[in-house]
């Protein structure tokens, strides 16, 4: 199914990678078909000429709203850690940054 | 009790002489919901204890005669957060997830004596057109239990259409309140982007995302949306335009009015009783007084591609937020911090987020920028353009909501590009950040069908104006499901 389109199952791979998502060989195989019929989907942009044509990003008609640059403590520390996964003494505890498994 | 045989004036006046007292409403509709829940699925949390102690409260105080909502129940879709009361995005990833504040429009709501009666099922983080996509199971349409409700807002859209409540939030980025509500016979409306707050709805597309009122009626849908729209200085992107009264207009006559209806609305898979639905519409705009011309939308067929880079970029974004450190679902058996961040995205979003999330990554990511999301921006620019143009002669837009009425559930869960063209009519407008209803104006063996009425940023009021004439002109909304999803 896949060979007409524009992705591989590489490129699904690289992509999930910068998503940080993981799929298991089966799961990569469909989200590859899906994604090069979403890819084709998307791709029919390229039938309007869009020369010169400024893009929108946003329709607000606010424009930088600013508030006075003031902190302010809300006194919900101890609320927040409530839907922490894993706390200590009031910190948020999380496993290791370093892999200590390889040397250096 | 059901909510078919009254309405939102009548309730009002017996709350007010009570006649009936809020506990007493509360508890009656906290039963209707419960009785249905299994077989509709239309919450992911009934909140009888808050809606109680809500209700207590109200009573105790006295109803005020001014406000119309005063000790009302209504339903909010379970990505708008809720202080104290769990709020799940209808997401593995936030299964256990209580919020610590309320948002904007919830705020809005109590203090208007509005009774919170709970949280409502939706597609995943409001990604999907039929609430299938739920971690806690799909929702039903109550015309007809094999099929779906549409979605995102599909347990808003149910809830009322089953007469469990008069009124519901829900939340729309590219048709997820306009389409449940075509799909399941009811009056929703989308707004102007910035009408309404988004501090505390969930983020899914922020430059599209807008919350809004589903309602039996388009009068009751405008005095919802006169309760909770308006600036909110913790969304920067909300509007400081004034907010009057929705219903002003309401009751004035649509002569001289000059209606658009766009070719392209009526044309290549635009089911035949929903095209003929939309042109018998244009027949009673014609007899109400107003002149109905054919307009063309160029740049419309593309509104689906752009929307879903567009929406994707931003969702790809704002989900990266869930990484399993501060709350939300974390994956057990981690051994590293990357550890932490791959399983846990991995295991706690489903199937239709990761899709969101990899074509948003990819038409970020280096090299694809230009040819992807900006390409997609500048095709924005000319849908909206089209709007413009349209506008510069016509007072407001009609078409059809959806191409379809209501499907099978499971019809089209294993075709995602499918599913995405159900909403090729209602995006353009959360492109271009226009106000859009749907109400109802047909049926189709036995299901709804919903007309979209949209109109010039910010004049919500010629909306509402049209939308109820036609009402007051038609029947339609007078119809409702039968017992156990017989129609």
């Amino acid at each position: 199914m896949s060979e007409n389109k524009q992705i591989s199952a590489s490129d699904v791979e690289h992509v999930a990678g910068l998503a940080k998502l993981k799929f298991n060989d089966q799961d990569l195989n469909k989200f590859t078909d899906q994604f090069g019929d979403i890819l084709d989907l998307v791709n029919t942009l390229n039938e309007v000429d869009t020369d010169g044509v400024e893009p929108t990003f946003s329709v607000t008609d606010q424009i930088n709203t600013m508030r006075e640059d003031v902190a302010v403590n809300a006194h919900q520390k101890e609320e927040l850690l409530k839907n922490a996964p894993d706390t200590e003494n009031g910190f948020i505890r999380v496993p290791a940054i370093i892999d200590e498994s390889e040397e250096g | 009790m059901n909510y078919f045989d009254t309405s939102l004036e009548e309730l009002h006046q017996k709350l007010v002489s009570k006649e009936m007292t809020v506990t007493e409403l509360v508890k009656d509709t906290l039963d209707q919901i419960e009785s249905d829940q299994k077989e509709l699925n239309a919450y992911v949390t009934v909140d009888r204890d808050g809606a109680l102690a809500q209700a207590k409260a109200i009573d105790e105080k006295g109803i005020n005669a001014d406000n119309l909502w005063a000790g009302i129940p209504v339903a909010v879709k379970d990505n708008i957060v809720t202080k104290d009361l769990k709020t799940t995005a209808a997401s593995k990833m936030l299964e256990n997830f209580t919020p610590i504040y309320d948002a904007n429009v919830v705020e809005k709501l109590k203090a208007n004596d509005v009774v919170i009666i709970g949280k409502t099922n939706m597609d995943e983080f409001a990604m999907g057109g039929s609430t299938e996509t739920s971690f806690f199971g799909a929702t039903k349409n109550p015309w007809d239990h094999t099929k779906v409700p549409g979605g995102s807002s599909g347990g808003s859209a149910t809830t009322v259409s089953a007469g469990e409540v008069l009124a519901s939030l829900g939340s729309d980025t590219g048709g997820s309140i306009r389409q449940p509500a075509s799909f399941t016979g009811i009056v929703g409306v989308k707004p102007t982007y910035g009408r309404v707050s988004r501090y505390g709805l969930i983020a899914f597309g922020s430059s599209l995302d807008q919350i809004g009122p589903l309602t039996r009626s388009v009068r009751d849908n405008a005095a919802l949306l006169n309760i909770i729209a308006g600036k909110d200085d913790r969304d920067m992107t909300s509007s400081d335009q004034p907010v009057d009264n929705f219903a002003a207009k309401i009751g004035q006559d649509l002569t001289g009015m000059k209606v658009a209806l766009p070719k392209e609305y009526l044309g290549e898979g635009i089911d035949a009783d929903v095209k003929k639905s939309v042109l018998d519409a244009a027949e009673i705009f014609k007899k109400l007084g107003a002149t109905v011309d054919e307009v063309s939308l160029p740049h419309s067929k593309y509104g689906v591609a752009a929307y879903y880079i567009i929406g994707s970029s931003e969702a790809s974004s704002n989900l990266q937020r869930f990484d399993g450190i501060r709350y939300g679902y974390r994956a057990e058996d981690v051994k590293s911090l990357e550890d932490v961040y791959v399983k846990t995205r991995s295991e706690g979003f489903g199937d239709e987020v990761k899709r969101r999330i990899m074509l948003g990554t990819y038409s970020l990511s280096a090299g694809f920028f230009d040819a992807y999301f900006k390409k997609a921006a500048q095709v924005r620019t000319l849908l909206i353009n089209d709007f413009k143009e349209i506008f510069k002669e016509h007072d407001f837009i009609i078409g059809p909501t959806a191409p379809t009425p209501a499907f099978k559930l499971g019809a089209e869960t294993a075709d995602p590009t499918t599913m995405y063209m159900n909403d090729i009519l209602t995006i353009p407008l959360n492109l271009a950040g226009l106000p859009a209803m749907s109400l109802p104006a047909g049926f189709s063996d036995g299901m709804p069908i919903g007309l979209q009425i949209i109109a010039k940023p910010f004049d919500e009021e010629t909306m509402y104006q049209a939308g109820s004439a036609f009402e007051d002109a038609t029947d339609f909304h007078k119809e409702v499901p039968g017992q156990g999803g017989q129609n």
